[in-house]
């Protein structure tokens, strides 16, 4: 096992390096002018191209900008080793500070659609295998299909409109921490969490249904019945076992895809989050600020892959000699 | 059906090359496949849908981008069904002309992806060693930052939000799950004896690819292709409502959604129609994609 936990956690650091690359590569080589912001702030007019072509170059030796590639890299990489994340050029302020103050707010409400996306679906979907042919299963079933097709930030509308604006049950949107009013935020974060859930819960639950009913034929399940065994322990320790098997490892996977919406999400209810940041960013072409939260994204989903891997090998005994 | 001009042999373990006669073939496939109330209505979504948009021009009563600031904000009338936005334009026609653009991207994406994807994973799959390791790892990194994350990254650093920069950046977005997808079926299929004849004939590496490989790991990339558009479209909606996608005035549902979010509270109707038109092509292009699915090989469900 520890020789398996070490080769994933290897893996992990490669892929991270290799993200850094892609994401430094993708910024940087793409057309545009990493000044453009600087110089709209610095003119203080919005205009662009105030600067004189010597102050413009003295600029990109300012930032580095002038060094060939692979040494930008190299000096972005050792200084990120060394917690420095760089400085916007948009609000000029260091990036771990921007980055420090919307974190929280992001990992707290995607923990939250995680957690009731991945229970809520798991649970569903035991039950639809449990139980299918019954009505609540085909509602179920059906509601997922549906759920699946949604787009995030629309059913984030759609539910501001009737819980927000007509039954005003929530406030329409906004953000309070819970770590300063815990009830106030509750009634906030409500409607956020359930539009990305619901996708969540979709994927989850017809996973989980499937990979039950396959299971549910199996010979050790019938054995199981055989020796006379009661459904619950049946249920729990012969089929669910095995049946969780594919659904742990969709789990990275199904993070991704939450992390992913809760960009949406942020945009819709106005909180500002680490979706908010990228997509100012990336209007302002703050392209340092781009870099870092593209780097976090990244950094979130291969850590909880690596965590997802290991649990699999626990899980699952076959996979660490693979 | 796979054609295979060299080797044929009967009864391989995949169950798509023992080929009965075609005709039998094609009625069990549309048997399964409009057998279902769920995928037929899919099937009739879609074909509604690519209906609308080749008609757009006939369809609509008025043009989708010329303003009006006369009757702005209407409420649905008999002269706009579905009412007009902050700019006076017919919602309807908007609306209807969003297919198109829609379904261009999607499918222009999709193919792109599909082709570039299918073709690495080919190659990881059919020369393993090395070649699969950097193949493999390369997926890994693409598909280490969430989807719609690095969709923003390339659109949103692409300034100028054309059409195709948005068709490259989901194209690119969408490589990586083809490519794994494409590596396994191709894993499975090269298990089979006809390749292993195959070699045994003396047939190139990338011969053996096109002409046995690629053939019989097909269906499944037909069913990716129809699943991947629902997924395209989802995509291309999202980063039009977050500004990076398809840009004002060219009516994309996304950025209709986005644009109406503003007047949610007086005129829902524009955020609400246009997402539900969103939901409405990418629930049929999945219905569809399940239906042939489970026609061509339902022992498929789970894997795609």
């Amino acid at each position: 096992m520890t020789a398996y936990i070490i080769r994933r956690i290897f893996m992990g650091i490669l892929t991270l390096i290799l993200v850094t690359m892609l994401v430094f590569l993708l910024v940087r080589l793409l057309p545009g002018d990493p000044l453009m912001r600087y110089m709209a702030n610095f003119s203080g007019t919005g205009q662009q191209n105030i600067m004189t072509p010597e102050q413009h170059e003295a600029l990109l030796k300012q930032f580095g900008l002038d060094k060939a590639i692979y040494i930008q890299y190299w000096d972005w990489i050792t200084d990120i080793l060394r917690g420095d994340l760089g400085e916007s050029l948009g609000v000029q302020q260091p990036i771990s500070k921007l980055i420090a103050d919307v974190l929280p707010r992001t990992a707290y409400i995607g923990i939250l659609m995680f957690a009731v996306g991945t229970f809520g679906g798991i649970l569903a979907g035991i039950y639809c295998a449990l139980r299918r042919g019954t009505w609540l299963d085909n509602t179920i079933t059906t509601i997922a299909n549906i759920g699946l097709t949604v787009p995030v930030f629309w059913l984030g509308i759609l539910l501001i409109y009737v819980f927000a604006y007509k039954l005003d049950w929530f406030p329409m949107y906004g953000w309070v921490a819970p770590w300063d009013n815990f009830w106030k935020s509750c009634r906030y974060v409500v409607l956020p969490v359930a539009s990305v859930a619901l996708g969540g819960i979709a994927g989850m639950a017809r996973l989980t249904r499937s990979c039950m009913l396959e299971v549910i034929g199996a010979d050790y399940v019938r054995t199981a019945w055989a020796k006379g065994l009661r459904e619950r322990v049946i249920v729990v320790r012969h089929q669910l076992k095995n049946a969780m098997i594919p659904v742990v490892t969709s789990l990275g996977g199904t993070l991704a895809i939450i992390l992913g919406g809760s960009v949406f999400i942020e945009t819709v209810f106005s909180i500002p989050g680490m979706g908010r940041l990228m997509t100012q960013a990336i209007f302002d072409y703050d392209y340092q600020v781009v870099q870092a939260s593209a780097l976090i994204f990244g950094g979130i989903v291969i850590f909880s892959n690596l965590v997802v891997d290991i649990a699999w090998g626990w899980l699952d005994p076959r996979i660490r000699y693979e | 059906m796979p054609e295979n001009p060299v080797v044929s042999t009967p009864g391989d373990a995949m169950g798509v090359a023992a080929a009965p006669p075609r005709r039998r073939e094609w009625r069990r496939f549309a048997r399964i496949f409009f057998g279902r109330k769920l995928y037929l209505i899919g099937f009739i979504i879609v074909v509604i849908i690519i209906l609308t948009a080749i008609f757009a021009p006939i369809l609509t009563p008025y043009d989708p981008i010329t303003n009006d600031l006369t009757s702005r904000l209407q409420n649905p009338s008999a002269e706009h069904w579905l009412g007009t936005d902050q700019l006076g334009r017919d919602m309807l026609s908007r609306i209807i002309y969003g297919t198109q653009v829609s379904l261009i991207i999607g499918f222009s994406a999709v193919f792109s992806s599909a082709i570039i994807g299918a073709l690495m994973g080919l190659t990881a799959a059919h020369f393993g060693g090395w070649v699969f390791t950097v193949i493999m790892r390369l997926t890994d990194v693409l598909m280490a930052l969430p989807a719609i994350i690095l969709m923003m990254l390339i659109a949103g650093m692409l300034k100028g939000g054309g059409l195709w920069i948005v068709v490259f950046a989901l194209a690119f977005g969408g490589i990586a799950p083809m490519c794994r997808m494409m590596c396994g079926m191709a894993l499975s299929v090269k298990q089979n004896d006809y390749v292993m004849s195959g070699r045994a004939i003396g047939m190139s590496n990338w011969r053996i690819m096109l002409t046995q490989i690629f053939p019989n790991a097909f269906p499944p990339l037909i069913v990716g292709l129809t699943m991947g558009i629902g997924g395209v479209v989802l995509g291309e909606a999202g980063l039009s409502f977050l500004g990076i996608g398809v840009q004002a005035p060219t009516p994309s549902w996304g950025g209709m959604v986005m644009d109406g979010q503003r007047f949610l509270l007086t005129n829902p109707l524009l955020s609400l129609l246009p997402g539900f038109a969103i939901m409405l092509l990418v629930f049929g292009f999945n219905m569809v994609g399940d239906g042939i699915r489970d026609a061509i090989d339902p022992r498929l469900r789970g894997v795609i």
